[in-house]
Formats: C-alpha cells, sequence, structure tokens
C-alpha cells in the first residue's frame, strides 16, 4: 500500500507516492533520482548512506520516510552552492581524499555537520566525528587531512563558510 | 538491495494508544523506536511484523528530566547521543553517559535511543546473519529452525544479552515504569531480563517503557569499560559496569554487573560485597576482580573467543576499580584489541 509523503530535500519540498517500508535512502535514489547518496551494507554498519537531517548526521538506509516529513533533509548534492563547491568538497578534490568515491558523499555531509559544531577541530575530534564512516579504500589520511584543510579555508573566509 | 518487509505504519499520539494497538494487531504488531535494531533485523528476516508501531510522536517518552539530588528520569525515546552529552548524566551517573556514548557509531547514537537499548535484541554469529545465509546452514531455533547450532543439544537459546547501557542502568539501580493495554507497573531494570536468548524480556509485547528512572545520585561513582574489536561500530563482547558508594576512602557500598557475557546482563554479587568495608588497594581489587569473573561464563557465539572474554572480564573489573580508585585516572572507557 502507497503512501502519500511530502520530504523536503535541499530545500524542495517534493510529494511522493511510495509503500511505506521504502527507506529514505530507496526513496532519495530510487523516487527522486538523487543518487548521490550511496548504498553499502543497508544494515547501518557503514556509514556511506549518511544524510543530514535536521543537521543531524542520519544513515538513510535505517530510516523511514514517514518519520521525516516536515524535516529538512540535506544530500550531498545539497552541498554545493549552483556551480561553487563546498570548502570540503574543494578540499576533498585537490587533495585526493577520494579514490573510489563511494564513502565520500557520507563523509563530506558528516565533516559538514562537525565544522557547523566545530570550526576549528583537533584531528582527534576529526577522527572520532568520523568513527561512523567507513573507507572501503581506506585512504584515510587524506580525508582527515582534508577535513583540515576546509576547516583551515573557512576560518579565513567566513562567507563561505556555511 | 536488501528491502525491509511489507508492513502498515501507525505512529499513536500516547502511550497508552501504543500499548492498545499492539494489541488490537495480535501477534502481528512491533513497537519501534530509533529502529537501529529492528530494521536490520527485519531486512534479515529476523522479524516479519505486519505493523509497526512508531513511539517518536509521544511527546511523554522523550527527554530527561529531575535533578541528581532526587533523581533524573529519563524518557525512553532520548537519543544515545542526547544522553551521552547531557551534563547531570555525565557529572552524577558517568557510567552511563559512557556506555550511550560508545553504542556503535555516531549516526547511530542520533537515530537509537535508549529505550531500545534496554530492549535490544540478543545477539549471536549465527544469527546475525542474512537471510540467505542462515537458510543455508538450514537455521536456528532463535528464528526459523529447531536446533541451537552453538550448543546442539540444548534445549534453549545462549545469545548473547548486548546492550551496554543495561548493565550500567543496573549498576545504579535504575528503575522502569512500563505501560501495557491493561495497567502499568514499576520494578528493577533487571527484573525485565530471563535467562533466554530467545524470550529475553520478562514484558508483555503490548509494554512500553515509559520510564528510566535514576535513583538520587548522592555519593556514588560509577565506571564502564566495553571490549570490542574496533573502536567503533561493534557491540560489546564484554561490558564492565561499577558503580560504588566510597566515604573517605572506604567502600560504603558497590554493584558490579557484566554486559555480553550471557542471554542476560549478570551481577556479581560476592564480589561486590568482598568490596564493602575495604579500601581500594590493589591486594583488594586482585581479590574482587577474581570473584567479578566468576559469573562470567561466555559461550563461543560472538566475537573473540570464549577463554580470552572470560580472561578479559577479571582485567577489566580491576581497570575499572583502579579508575574508581583514583590508582590510575588515565586511559580510555574502551578497549579496543586488534
Ligand atoms: C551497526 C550497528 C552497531 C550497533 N552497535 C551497538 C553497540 O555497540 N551497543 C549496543 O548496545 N547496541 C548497538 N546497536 C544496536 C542499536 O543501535 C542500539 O541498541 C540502539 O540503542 C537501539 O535503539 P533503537 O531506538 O534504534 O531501537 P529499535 O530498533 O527501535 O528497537 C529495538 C527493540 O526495542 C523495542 N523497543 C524500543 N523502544 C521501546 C519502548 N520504549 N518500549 C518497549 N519496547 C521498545 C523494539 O520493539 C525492538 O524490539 C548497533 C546497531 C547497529 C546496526
Ligand atoms: S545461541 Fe543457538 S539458538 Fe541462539 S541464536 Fe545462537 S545458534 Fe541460534
Ligand atoms: S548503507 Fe547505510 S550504513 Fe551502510
Ligand atoms: S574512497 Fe573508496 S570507499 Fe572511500
Amino acid at each position: 500500500m502507497k503512501t502519500r509523503l511530502s520530504l523536503t530535500v535541499n530545500g524542495e519540498t517534493h510529494e511522493v507516492l511510495v509503500p511505506v517500508h521504502k527507506t529514505l535512502l530507496e526513496v532519495l535514489r530510487e523516487d527522486l533520482g538523487l543518487t548521490g547518496t550511496k548504498h553499502g551494507c543497508e544494515l547501518g554498519e557503514c556509514g556511506t548512506c549518511t544524510v543530514l537531517v535536521e543537521g543531524e548526521p542520519v544513515l538513510s538506509c535505517l530510516a523511514l520516510p514517514v518519520e521525516m516529513e516536515g524535516r529538512a533533509i540535506t544530500t550531498v548534492e545539497g552541498m554545493a552552492e549552483g556551480s561553487t563547491l563546498h570548502p570540503l568538497q574543494q578540499a576533498f578534490a585537490e587533495l585526493g581524499a577520494a579514490q573510489c568515491g563511494y564513502c565520500t558523499p557520507g563523509i563530506l555531509l558528516t565533516a559538514q555537520r562537525l565544522l557547523e559544531d566545530n570550526p576549528v577541530p583537533t584531528r582527534t575530534e576529526i577522527k572520532e566525528a568520523l568513527a561512523g564512516n567507513l573507507c572501503r579504500c581506506t585512504g584515510y589520511t587524506k580525508i582527515l587531512d582534508a577535513v583540515e584543510l576546509a576547516a583551515l579555508r573557512m576560518g579565513r573566509q567566513p562567507a563561505a563558510g556555511r | 538491495m536488501m528491502r525491509l518487509p511489507a508492513f502498515t505504519y501507525l505512529a499513536p499520539p500516547t502511550v497508552a494508544e501504543a500499548a492498545r494497538a499492539v494489541v488490537e494487531h495480535g501477534g502481528e504488531a512491533m513497537l519501534v523506536a530509533g529502529g537501529t535494531d529492528l530494521y536490520p533485523n527485519m531486512k534479515r528476516r529476523q522479524f516479519e511484523p505486519k505493523v509497526l508501531i512508531g513511539l517518536g510522536a509521544i511527546r511523554e517518552l522523550r527527554g530527561v528530566s529531575g535533578r541528581a539530588r532526587e533523581g533524573l528520569r529519563i524518557g525512553p525515546t532520548t537519543t544515545l547521543t542526547a544522553v551521552a552529552r547531557h551534563p547531570e548524566i555525565a557529572r552524577h551517573y558517568g557510567a552511563l553517559a559512557t556506555a550511550a556514548g560508545l553504542v556503535s557509531s555516531p549516526q547511530l547514537r542520533n537515530m537509537g535511543t535508549i529505550g531500545g537499548n534496554v530492549c535490544v535484541d540478543t545477539r549471536c554469529n549465527y544469527y546475525n546473519q542474512a537471510y540467505e545465509w542462515r537458510k543455508a546452514i538450514g537455521f536456528c531455533m532463535k528464528k526459523d529452525g529447531d536446533i541451537c547450532l552453538v550448543a546442539p543439544s540444548s534445549s534453549r537459546c545462549w545469545a548473547v544479552s548486548s546492550s551496554d547501557t543495561a548493565p550500567v542502568l543496573w549498576s545504579l539501580g535504575a528503575r522502569v515504569r512500563l505501560v501495557g493495554a491493561t495497567g502499568e507497573r514499576t520494578m528493577p531494570v533487571e527484573a525485565l531480563y530471563r535467562d533466554d536468548g530467545i524470550e529475553y524480556l520478562a514484558k508483555r509485547p503490548d509494554e512500553v517503557l515509559a520510564d528510566i528512572l535514576l535513583p538520587p545520585a548522592d555519593g556514588w561513582t560509577s565506571a564502564y569499560l566495553k571490549l570490542r574489536r574496533r573502536g567503533s561500530f561493534d557491540f560489546p563482547v564484554l561490558g564492565v559496569a561499577v558503580a560504588l558508594r566510597i566515604e573517605g576512602a572506604v567502600v560504603r557500598d558497590a554493584k558490579i554487573v557484566l554486559g555480553a557475557v550471557a542471554s542476560l546482563p549478570r551481577s556479581a554479587p560476592a564480589a561486590a560485597s568482598a568490596l564493602v568495608g575495604e579500601r581500594l588497594t590493589p591486594e583488594v581489587i586482585t581479590r574482587v576482580a577474581d570473584l567479578a569473573a566468576g559469573p562470567a561464563k561466555p559461550l563461543d557465539n560472538t566475537d573473540y573467543a570464549h577463554f580470552y572474554r572470560k580472561k578479559m572480564t577479571r582485567v577489566f573489573v580491576a581497570r575499572a576499580l583502579r579508575r574508581l580508585g583514583g590508582l590510575d585516572g588515565e586511559g580510555r572507557a574502551e578497549e579496543e584489541v586488534a
């Protein structure tokens, strides 16, 4: 049985008609065409499906859209402003912090939230914040470097550091 | 893709209506809070409820209230992140903040609730597997089969209680209020657990965990240590919760509760009473740690060899006591061993 739901994703409201047992991950990818959010384990064990709900990182593979009505959902597609990349995306690209790139959307969003709470995190704080995001290519050092670089740049340019 | 089985979803606004809805749908309905335990299990077809009753819309189940001086009330749909960060909990019931902050990963703590953690399903290497995996080995009695694959001659399931907060809540003397369709009751948290891997909760399906009640904190200090392979994601394969009331330098009251060593949390009363009237000297700590390892009877059905987990019980109890006695304040609350 399908349910009509209204979801606010990246500031836009979408009406969808979906079975209530479809996860947010499935609805984002299959019904809204937002394939930036990746599906990995689908069991809460990898973090690649991370999206922000009201700014908090959550796992879309374990979230029901029916519980998300009226709440602001942000996916990786919502990070850039037009053609201007978010400083985190820019730093990841420059430093080669993405290898296959599969974990990248979840890591970018989790790091975005970290830098909002804590604009100058220590390396340990970055590791703790990203402890729920596995990188199967294991390029963690560059990922940590890229978050540090983005934090540095965002500190210098408050305008870019939403 | 591993999809959820079909269900209908209800979001009642009150606890009473949630309890009534479970009864109305007979054995077909289940309660859900954060879903971080139930949804993976449903994807693996360990549960296939036709009706899900979401607790997220129930205002009375949310938030932390009260003061440590009189005791705290924690609403069961409070997220683990909120419990871990709550200043009053962190200051006066330290082990609870530690345990909540060590559950799984940051994202799962933003979604998972403390009530769901208290009621979390038991675990076993032969059970926490995809449907096809379980089918290939012929299933076990916890779901779809009729024998236990760990102990084939056993008539019961030995799946392991794997909640981080349950042993801590017991050690802190917490009580729980359950509200069912026909009435309510309040009892010590330990009375919620049964020594059975399948029927691990002593509550009816319609009973909603409505309050977690912590007693006044007066004079108690507490610690929680967790053994797991990785520093994130992993469930405990051993949890050690210790709560002490120390006057001067003398222990006046003590509770030691072990997690992940049986189908329910296990207290170690002999070890705890051996502490009373003593100072936390290295000799006392060694003796108590040996006594505490007694009730730990891990089976070979989680990560790590069971004899190693048993051995680590002694090591972890000693570490927790040293920390509470100020003998070494350093070190992390969790242990990762590669
Ligand atoms: C990858 C991964 C790692 C994990 N690691 C850990 C870990 O390290 N430690 C740990 O303890 N847990 C761990 N978990 C399990 C789970 O995330 C937590 O236990 C969490 O606290 C469960 O809460 P929830 O609200 O999501 O529960 P749900 O999934 O919503 O519910 C769990 C069970 O409790 C029942 N329930 C929930 N709330 C109530 C209520 N108020 N009244 C009555 N019944 C209720 C549900 O019916 C269900 O049977 C992990 C899970 C995953 C997927
Ligand atoms: S202890 Fe035995 S019955 Fe229980 S889940 Fe494991 S294999 Fe199955
Ligand atoms: S796909 Fe959601 S955590 Fe792996
Ligand atoms: S870049 Fe490949 S998984 Fe992280």
